[in-house]
């Protein structure tokens, strides 16, 4: 493995040694399953629906260029300036351009999954910019100096008690309370005061209506709208792949997200950014910018099988259903994605050689993909990428990284002996008679054995059964 | 399903390379199962595996010589039962895919189009009626995560359980959730593996069913494997051999 590559493995060990954090994940995916599943009581309205939001999402893929110009057209009009970045560090540049501009010293952030792909925080810190995440799962995990563990509840790895113990920790005169109530409301006073004094305020973008020139933003707790109205500058940020045709598109996305997210009917917000405050208009911010990053996204466009990654509505709900992620957390990831859709996108931005391990991270178990609203066929991109990790010569960044000539040649001998009846006949003979001698102590029995017995080969094949049973061959 | 297939008289029956080695017993249930029915069952001595290992793997090459060596040994129109929702779910969904823009595609579209999973084929093409001649006895069904979400297996085998009349099925709370086998995962990455089927025989514990069922070997090896190792009482078995043994009263 490469120095500066994650190692999934390692931190899923250390997650997994940690029982009060795999109770968090185990309760709160249980109780996500449950709340999504009562939405959807109604199968013929989700597949309905589903089928709706998924037309909605291709429809919008198969005209993205075309759309795209038409979103910079309408914004434009709009008095929304419009800023294309290929790079997460172009986007940070421009953040940057604007910001000192504006001569701005505190930022205030409502949540952004692009952002975190950016890892904005940490340039704006850099360059002395204060920047405070106005969320409050994602105010808890800038408190407590980590990220967020899943892109719709950044804070789920903690329980209330855990949270009283960081808010003792890091506010002043913060009473020490396990008090839900109590907990939000000291938040809601020190970010309150944070929205007024902002110079410029964050946000991302759930859809962007190309026909209008609008942002949608959709949210529960009101800081969105705290952040993209009251500063006297706003930057939204979105993947190239948000862009939606009509606004009659938008309330299929932004009602199947929070019922497959959170079980929740509707979010308690939804924002229809359509520019910057016009001439005698009470509130709204002077100036708004939208920066639209690619970084990777028209590869992954190109690509007809792997395009259907960009259908991605970011509602989480892979995650919530995936047995793995359930076990693990966000955490392990190291990404800004994790679970199911960050096992397909992260190693399609990121690059193979860093990422190639994340489709393994998965047992094909097709919960995610039966979840999905939008209907990504997530576990045949997973399968795809697998190809590519050990084959060069696809569209995926650095395919065949993950290339390793022992484990070809054990495939091929595999295939070999399973090609060949004759080749399949003595193999099997000898691993039914003799395969139960095998040590424990052999590589993958090893593994299998610390927490199951070692599998017993049969004795007779069910080929020798079938011969002596006189069970007709053709 | 919206329609009962006309019944056939002969059928093919793929057998899988765990059954084989594993449970071959299993294996000779299944067949014994449909000829009970009146079928004649065909095993071609031929057959291997499905190709699904190397196909999940990456080794799409390794994946379809072997998926190939299996196309000539299923002529004509016969379904083809298979006893795993797994391999069926790779024989039907994925050859397609594998073979695509090879020679010999339609061939491998038409043997796909047979396939059936074995409960499938007991309830939707038989229509079988089980009698049960075994003692009372509580059971859970772990349904396997490609029976359920490749071949739409969900009530089938419930069903066939129901159908014995001094078998209790208690259902698993997280019944539809994967039991953490999945091929190579559970060599790649044993400590999740470990934690899911902890999981999973906790849940089948606290129905206090005697014996877990599955149709799927790779789910049977991987949670059989864990209750032994744990000193769990219930034991897993096969569908096809616990319904052979309730229908001959043993």
């Amino acid at each position: 493995m490469d120095g500066n590559a994650p190692d999934f493995a390692a931190a899923s060990r250390a997650a997994l040694a940690d029982p009060q954090l795999r109770g968090n994940f185990r309760r709160a995916m249980d109780g996500l399953m449950t709340k999504r599943a009562a939405q959807f009581a109604d199968q013929d309205e989700w597949h309905g629906v589903r089928a709706l939001a998924a037309s909605v999402r291709l429809r919008a893929l198969s005209k993205l260029p075309e759309l795209l110009e038409k979103l910079e057209e309408n914004c434009t009009r709009n008095g929304i300036t419009v800023h294309w970045a290929a790079t997460t560090d172009d986007a940070n540049a421009i953040a940057l351009d604007i910001l000192h501009k504006a001569n701005a010293k505190l930022v205030v952030k409502g949540k952004s999954m692009v952002t975190e792909e950016m890892h904005l925080n940490a340039v704006l810190e850099k360059d002395g910019i204060e920047v405070l995440e106005s969320d409050l799962g994602e105010y808890i995990v800038q408190l407590d100096g980590t990220m967020p563990s899943h892109i719709i509840m950044p804070a789920i790895h903690l329980n209330t008690k855990q949270i009283a113990h960081l808010f003792k920790r890091k506010i002043k005169d913060a009473e020490s309370r396990e008090d839900a109530a109590y907990l939000t409301d000291l938040a809601r006073r020190v970010l309150r005061a944070k929205f007024q004094a902002a110079d410029v305020g964050m946000s991302g973008v759930n859809a962007a209506v190309a026909e209008t020139g609008t942002l949608c933003l959709i949210e529960n707790e009101g800081n969105g709208r705290m952040c993209t109205t009251v500063p006297p500058v706003h930057i939204a940020f979105m993947g190239l792949e948000k862009v939606v045709e009509k606004l009659e598109d938008v309330p299929p996305v932004i009602s199947l997200l929070p019922r497959s997210a959170t079980g929740q009917p509707i979010t308690t917000y939804v924002n229809m950014i359509s520019g910057p405050r016009k001439e005698g208009e009470k509130d709204g911010p002077r100036e708004v910018h939208l920066v639209i990053l690619d970084n990777g996204r028209s590869t992954i466009y190109a690509d007809p099988e792997l395009r259907d990654t960009l259908r991605c509505i970011r509602c989480g709900a892979c995650m919530n259903h995936c047995p793995v992620y359930t076990q693990v957390g966000g955490h392990a990831y190291e990404a800004p994605y994790p679970g199911p859709i960050g096992k397909i996108l992260v190693p399609q931005i990121e690059g193979l050689a860093k990422r190639g391990a994340m489709p393994h991270a998965c047992t094909m178990c097709n919960a995610c993909v039966e979840i999905c609203p939008v209907k990504i066929p997530i576990v045949e991109i997973m399968g795809r990428l697998r190809v590519e990790a050990v084959k060069p010569g696809g569209t995926v960044k650095d395919g065949g990284a993950k290339a390793n000539r022992t484990e070809s040649m054990v495939w091929s001998g595999w295939a070999a002996m399973n090609a060949s009846p004759t080749a399949y006949r003595i193999a099997t003979v000898a691993m039914s008679r003799l395969g139960n001698v095998a040590p424990s102590s052999l590589p993958m029995l090893k593994e299998w054995t610390n927490v199951r017995t070692k599998p017993r080969f049969a004795g007779r094949t069910l080929h020798d059964l079938a011969r002596a049973k006189g069970i007709p061959d053709v | 399903m919206d329609h009962q297939p006309p019944k056939p008289t002969r059928v093919y029956y793929f057998g899988t390379c765990l059954v084989d080695l594993f449970f071959p017993d299993a294996g000779m249930a299944g067949i014994e199962l449909l000829q009970s029915q009146g079928l004649t069952v065909v095993f071609p001595q031929g057959q291997s595996c499905c190709g699904q290992p190397a196909y999940n793997s990456g080794y799409r090459a390794d994946a379809l010589k072997v998926a190939r060596a299996q196309l000539d040994l299923f002529p004509g129109d016969d379904p083809i039962v298979v006893p795993s929702g797994s391999c069926a779910g790779m024989m039907k969904k994925h050859w397609p895919d594998l073979f695509r823009g090879e020679p010999d595609e339609a061939k491998a579209v038409q043997v796909a189009a047979r396939v059936w999973e074995l409960t499938q084929f007991l309830v939707h093409v038989l229509d079988v009626r089980l009698t049960d001649k075994g003692e009372p006895l509580r059971v859970t069904w772990h349904a396997s995560c490609h029976a359920q979400r490749e071949m739409g297996v969900v009530d089938e085998p419930k069903a066939l359980l129901r159908q014995l009349a001094n078998v209790e099925l208690v259902e698993l709370k997280r019944e539809k959730e994967c039991c953490g086998f999945g091929g190579t995962f559970a060599v790649r990455h044993p400590e999740i593996s470990a934690a899911m089927v902890g999981d999973k025989v906790a849940d089948i514990e606290g129905t206090g069913a005697a014996r877990v069922v599955s149709g799927d070997c790779g789910c049977l090896l991987n949670i059989t494997g864990a209750l032994e190792a744990g000193n769990k009482a219930t034991r897993g078995q096969h569908i096809a051999q616990f319904l052979k043994e309730r229908i001959h009263g043993r």
